[in-house]
């Protein structure tokens, strides 16, 4: 019973990670059909700035308030770097979604290796509170406390990008562009800005994975991202393009069906699963659990 | 212009590329010795199987426009099949075309079923295929494929002729010979009323099926032989690099050869070949470029930089994609149309 409620956990906090992966892929996805391959990158991105944050104010003590401003700063580049990206690289080509992966997958292999010519392959381990490392009893079950403070992190972010596309006016118009593009322009709306938001906005989210994924995963390298964002893309499809809250639904049934495949099956098991999943999501309800198709 | 000068060019080139192992003189930078050294033979003979491997490649994407996340796992069922079959007992040359053909059947099937969706989700079917068997590779259940460590090369059924650093100039041009071969099959195919079909399907598919044609059994045929091309590259792969290696499975690799298309330019097969061979050249022989020498007055970040690959390669990729969005085939092309008393080149 303890192993399970621990595999429920352990995968709760990886929901978490794919969530906030996943949760700007879907917004780009769903408002500009841009399929970000770069997005991986900002997630490892976020890891650096964080631990690269931690590295310079070590004088700051306690290392909690350390964290929580490298968590902040993480955001901050994050939401920069995918502002700039937008502006400079995928405003240029709209309307030729070709032209916008492949500058995303030059941008993602470009990034990661610099990142390692910065920061080397090897792991870089995030200094964090020794409350992280302590566990939680649950049902029996002794939790580390990072695999909740994570999964609460996610929810917090859930509860607060919903909050925002459906209570402020950039979330309004975000809404109505990922539902009908061509008529909020026709009323003349910038969706252009919307885009730029878009894209900042998921960058931030995946700078804030990226920080958590450094505690969840022990440790940050610049292929991090790339690995887990396969999932990320696997997530979005099953969630559903565009919705913010499939996305939160597919994300934890596809952390679950992981750590459960290569627990009590077999190691690759899981991951095995997760495609099939996503296979049998594609072919007989393409739409995703609540969304719109992909094309 | 007429559609001699090309073909001259491309046979010259061909003939270049032969004559390699017997030129004394190397390439500063490029080559990391004399042009007939083993060293630069295995480079330039990897680029050359990239250049095929990315020429069967655009034949999928390039002409008939399906976007596959998923190339990387022919290329991988043709190392992995090949040295598997070698470890049962089969000589290299018999084992090279049935795993061509395993692959092939494996094509026909997954592609009968991901073509079923289109755009977008046609690139996600194609990818998590991929991902599944990577992810077995890696997992390695069977205790068959080496895991992470590769799989090494079973070479008691390479031929002798193959065999050794001696023979390194047989499989370089075993590596030539498959580019040209890969090269002159697209060619012929793409030039061919299939291949016609295949462009008016990338450019506008639901037009081709209002024309009264079944736009499925062409796109599976595309797939299916481009992919089947791919796994002889990958046997051959297998042989220059002495093993199967599970990177050659990753997504990665799939958009690596994304990358080597669009680098040479998309649709056009010697741009395809050529975004190959750079990228592979590139990708080997940047490393080296930290301790050449030549970047020793730079800061040591700034080395650390510079020598990452792709780092170099993906800069490079997009800023193509920003200023000369045609790569390389289309830089060419403008080069061409600026010369004067010569019509623009047909193309292809």
């Amino acid at each position: 019973m303890s192993t399970f409620v621990l595999l429920v956990a352990t995968g709760l906090g990886l929901a978490g990670l794919y969530f906030l992966l996943a949760a700007g892929l879907s917004l780009i996805f769903g408002l500009m059909d841009v399929l970000n391959l770069a997005h991986g990158a900002f997630f490892a991105l976020g890891g650096y700035a964080a631990w690269t944050t931690m590295d310079a104010l070590e004088v700051l003590d306690p290392v909690g308030l350390r964290f929580l401003v490298a968590l902040l700063v993480a955001a901050v580049v994050g939401y920069l770097v995918g502002a700039v990206v937008e502006k400079v690289l995928i405003a240029r080509n709209y309307g030729d979604h070709l032209a916008q992966i492949l500058l995303t997958i030059g941008l993602g292999f470009a990034l990661v290796a610099l990142l390692g010519g910065v920061y080397t392959y090897d792991p870089r381990f995030l200094p964090q509170p020794d409350w992280f490392a302590e566990t939680t009893t649950l049902a029996g079950a002794r939790i580390p406390n990072s695999r909740i403070l994570i999964f609460v992190v996610a929810v917090l972010v859930l509860v607060g990008l919903l909050a925002f596309l459906n209570r402020t006016r950039h979330g309004l118009v975000i809404r109505a562009g990922v539902e009908n593009r061509a008529m909020v322009q026709a009323l003349g709306i910038d969706v252009a800005r919307s885009f730029t938001l878009v894209f900042g906005i998921g960058g931030a989210l995946a700078a804030v994975g990226g920080t958590l994924g450094a505690v969840f995963f022990n440790g940050i390298t610049p292929g991090l991202g790339t690995t887990q964002l396969i999932f990320a893309f696997i997530v979005v499809v099953i969630g559903g393009l565009g919705s913010v809250t499939g996305t939160a639904v597919a994300a934890v049934l596809v952390a679950l069906t992981q750590q459960f495949g290569n627990f009590y099956v077999a190691t690759g098991a899981g991951d095995v699963a997760v495609v099939a999943l996503l296979a049998l999501v594609l072919l007989v309800r393409p739409q995703g659990l609540l969304g719109k198709a992909a094309r | 212009m007429s559609r001699i000068g090309p073909r001259i060019l491309g046979v010259a080139v061909v003939a270049l590329l032969a004559a390699m192992p017997f030129i004394g003189v190397g390439i500063p930078g490029i080559l990391p010795g004399a042009a007939s050294s083993p060293g630069s033979l295995q480079v330039v003979a990897i680029g050359l199987v990239f250049a095929g491997v990315a020429v069967s490649y655009d034949i999928i994407f390039g002409y008939t426009g399906l976007l596959s996340f998923g190339h990387a796992l022919y290329v991988a069922l043709g190392a992995y099949g090949t040295n598997l079959l070698m470890e049962a007992g089969l000589p290299y040359v018999a084992a090279v075309p049935v795993a061509v053909l395993l692959a092939v059947v494996t094509a026909t099937l997954l592609g009968g079923v991901a073509l079923r969706a289109r755009g977008v989700a046609f690139a996600m079917v194609t990818l998590a295929y991929a991902e599944v068997f990577s992810i077995l590779l890696l997992a390695d259940p069977l205790r068959v494929s080496g895991g992470e460590e590769g799989f090494a090369l079973v070479s008691d059924g390479v031929p002798d002729l193959l065999r050794g650093v001696v023979n390194i100039r047989n499989r370089y041009w075993l590596a030539l010979a498959f580019a040209v071969l890969v090269y002159v099959i697209a060619r012929v195919v793409t030039q061919s009323r299939a291949g016609r079909v295949w462009e008016a399907i990338r450019e506008n598919e639901d037009r081709v099926e209002m024309l009264g044609l079944k736009p499925f059994g062409f796109k599976l045929t595309s797939f299916v032989l481009g992919c089947g091309l791919a796994a002889l590259g990958g046997g051959i792969h297998l042989l220059l690099v002495r093993g199967a290696n599970p990177s050659v499975a990753s997504a990665n690799f799939t958009l690596a050869l994304l990358v080597m298309v669009v680098l040479g330019g998309a649709g056009r097969l010697w741009g395809a070949a050529l975004g190959g061979l750079v990228y592979g050249l590139l990708d080997l022989r940047l490393s080296a470029l930290s301790s050449s020498g030549l970047l020793d007055g730079l800061p040591e970040w700034l080395q650390g930089i510079l020598s990452e690959p792709l780092f170099v390669l993906g800069t490079l990729f997009v800023l193509l994609m920003l200023f000369a969005p045609g790569g390389l085939a289309g830089i060419a092309d403008r080069v061409r149309a600026a010369i004067p008393s010569r019509g623009v080149g047909g193309g292809t």
